[in-house]
């Protein structure tokens, strides 16, 4: 252990080498759906020492020029990983990372690439996000992952995308879209025209539970737009696609019951107290990871529901 | 129902973190509460609080930011004997000091509920002190969240949006001379402005309630003097007690002295006559 924490300290090239060790255990696989475009789908677990955050889906598309990789995985073990996969998969640089959101399973690779110096492109809100979240994000790494957290720092976007922003891999364009506050406050969509693929971020769930951490109706109102979306496959932020917009069904279904159910607790004059210990467990066997997660969209649900009545 | 909603936490808890298994540590070391207990107290002694107040707060904080908190007297309110002021304390906060609460003779009952944002795992304490000028305390411990869950609050340009806007209601069954409950929600984003690290270039300004005041027919029922740690959209529920009619009234005012204020008008005619 000591010497893992020696080695990392003298350079970036060590670190690689120790984290690509650390990979191998990670079992980190990469599909190839389509020309350029490869995704890793990370575990449908809570972040623990064992799985080093490698709990949602990442992956990067490879232009004539340029690589773009979206969303880093929740350490730097697990971006490193990630680069490596790059690596492997071409000899093109990176020129951009891509967040989704400000959620740490998705940024804390980040700090992988800057040897690349990349473009770190986010939402216009994911500076705000990550500076009042991520220090708080990181001792609770650290504190989960203990050792296995080092080399993971909180890495800022460089450029901010509002509304719709384009960026060009070479002979392929990306098209970015900041969303307006809906599985937080700083979700993005990352769309590659050539193959048609999605990556919805956490705009999409599948397995894991769905996360409300933005705005219950907002998050109902952006899964209507991107229904309307025709695209061949997507990559959601947790889980499998095995359809589009299919893959939106369960997902809404889950969030209209979340709203239905608040919204009567919240007639009956409920507290958020009383109405989180009377929470509506009739969701529990359609969802992993249901009792981590499900209290708290509750209690998210009641503070924003709660001026609307 | 009680039993397997303790069960549901459990094993939340369970998967959220080995370290979680680890038992809670003694609150009487907390080094933070020894020094609060000498500067805030005076190192009075503090009683237990078993027949005086109790704490309610989940084991767990499910969202960071927001975690009910419940304060509940176990005495009534009355000339004699009534209790005039409640610290809330949480341990491992950046200001551990959440809130400190004044009641009177005619708040009726002295208990308060609002939420907080937890930092970390840390003792959530409540002391209440008696018009006699004892002390008593109870605490407990709260695990908060890892992962995701962060003390931020969830849309802070929405927030600012709304700076403000206020909601004041009772219940809807008012009898005179009988304790009634009263809530008050403040729109704001109740913001610390700790821009925590280096990362930051431009630090935000803390912006967040600093007191509130909420009196019936010109006297006060319920005063709070409160920060950060309080959640964004502060909100309280508290006593008064009704007589025939009359004004309820609520002034808030932040750190940038920016002042908030609404009342609500009970008419005579909703107001039971006491039997």
């Amino acid at each position: 252990m000591n010497i893992r924490r020696a080695i990392s300290r003298w350079s970036c090239l060590a670190a690689l080498i120790v984290g690509a060790s650390e990979a191998v255990a990670l079992d980190y696989a990469l599909e190839n759906p389509a020309p350029g475009v490869y995704v890793h789908y990370g575990r449908q677990e809570d972040i623990s020492a064992a799985n080093r955050g490698d709990i949602s889906n990442s992956g990067f598309v490879v232009g004539d020029k340029c690589v773009a990789v979206i969303d880093t995985g929740g350490s730097f073990a697990v971006g490193v990983a990630l680069r490596e996969s790059v690596r492997r998969a071409t000899d093109r640089p990176v020129c951009f990372v891509i967040n989704t959101h400000a959620h740490p399973d998705h940024i804390f690779g980040n700090a992988a690439f800057a040897g690349d110096k990349p473009q770190f492109i986010g939402h216009v809100r994911l500076p705000e996000a990550i500076r009042r979240r991520g220090p708080n994000y990181l001792n609770a790494l650290n504190r989960t992952l203990g050792t296995a957290a080092q080399g993971t720092t909180l890495v800022l976007p460089t450029r901010a995308v509002a509304g719709i922003d384009r960026v060009d891999l070479g002979g392929r364009t990306l098209v970015l879209r900041a969303w307006r506050t809906a599985h937080t406050d700083c979700d993005l969509t990352v769309l590659d025209e050539k193959s048609g693929t999605l990556w919805l971020g956490d705009l999409a769930f599948e397995g894991h539970v769905p996360v409300l951490d933005g705005n219950l109706r907002g998050y109902l109102a952006v899964i209507a737009e991107l229904r309307a979306l025709r695209v061949n496959q997507v990559v959601p932020g947790h889980g499998r696609a095995a359809g589009w917009p299919g893959v939106l069904d369960a997902q809404e279904r889950y969030l209209r019951r979340l709203l239905a159910d608040v919204t009567s607790a919240l007639k009956a004059r409920k507290t958020l107290a009383e109405t989180l210990d009377a929470a509506e467990c009739a969701e529990r066997g359609e969802w992993l990871l249901f009792d981590l997660f499900h209290k708290r969209n509750v209690s998210a649900a009641y503070a924003e529901l709660e001026w609307d009545e | 129902m009680r039993v397997r909603v303790a069960l549901c936490v459990f094993t939340a808890w369970l998967a959220a973190a080995g370290s979680a298994l680890a038992q809670d540590p003694d609150q009487a070391s907390s080094e933070i509460w020894q020094k609060v207990h000498a500067s805030l107290f005076a190192g009075a002694r503090m009683e237990a609080a078993d027949a005086v107040i109790a704490l309610e707060t989940p084991m767990r904080a499910e969202d960071a930011a927001i975690v009910p908190v419940a304060i509940r007297a176990k005495l009534a309110q009355s000339k004699d004997r009534y209790i005039d002021r409640v610290w809330l304390l949480v341990d491992r906060n950046p200001s551990p000091v959440a809130a400190e609460f004044q009641f009177t003779p005619a708040s009726g009952r002295a208990d308060i509920e609002t939420r907080i944002r937890i930092e970390e795992y840390t003792h959530v304490r409540a002391v209440a002190r008696t018009n006699d000028g004892k002390h008593y305390m109870v605490a407990n411990y709260v695990k908060a969240s890892g992962g995701c869950s962060a003390p931020a609050g969830k849309d802070a340009v929405a927030a600012r949006a709304r700076l403000g806007k206020m909601r004041l209601r009772v219940d809807d069954k008012l009898v005179a001379g009988q304790p009634a409950l009263a809530q008050l929600m403040v729109s704001h984003p109740n913001d610390s402005g700790l821009a925590m690290d280096q990362l930051a270039r431009t630090f935000a300004p803390p912006h967040f309630v600093r007191r509130v005041e909420v009196s019936y027919e010109g006297k006060p029922v319920m005063i709070a003097d409160v920060d950060f740690s309080i959640s964004e959209n502060p909100n309280f529920r508290f006593y008064f007690t009704p007589q025939n009619g009359g004004l309820l009234q609520a002034k808030v005012v932040d750190n940038q002295d920016l002042k908030f204020n609404t009342a609500l008008k009970l008419d005579a005619g909703r107001v039971a006559a006491s039997r």
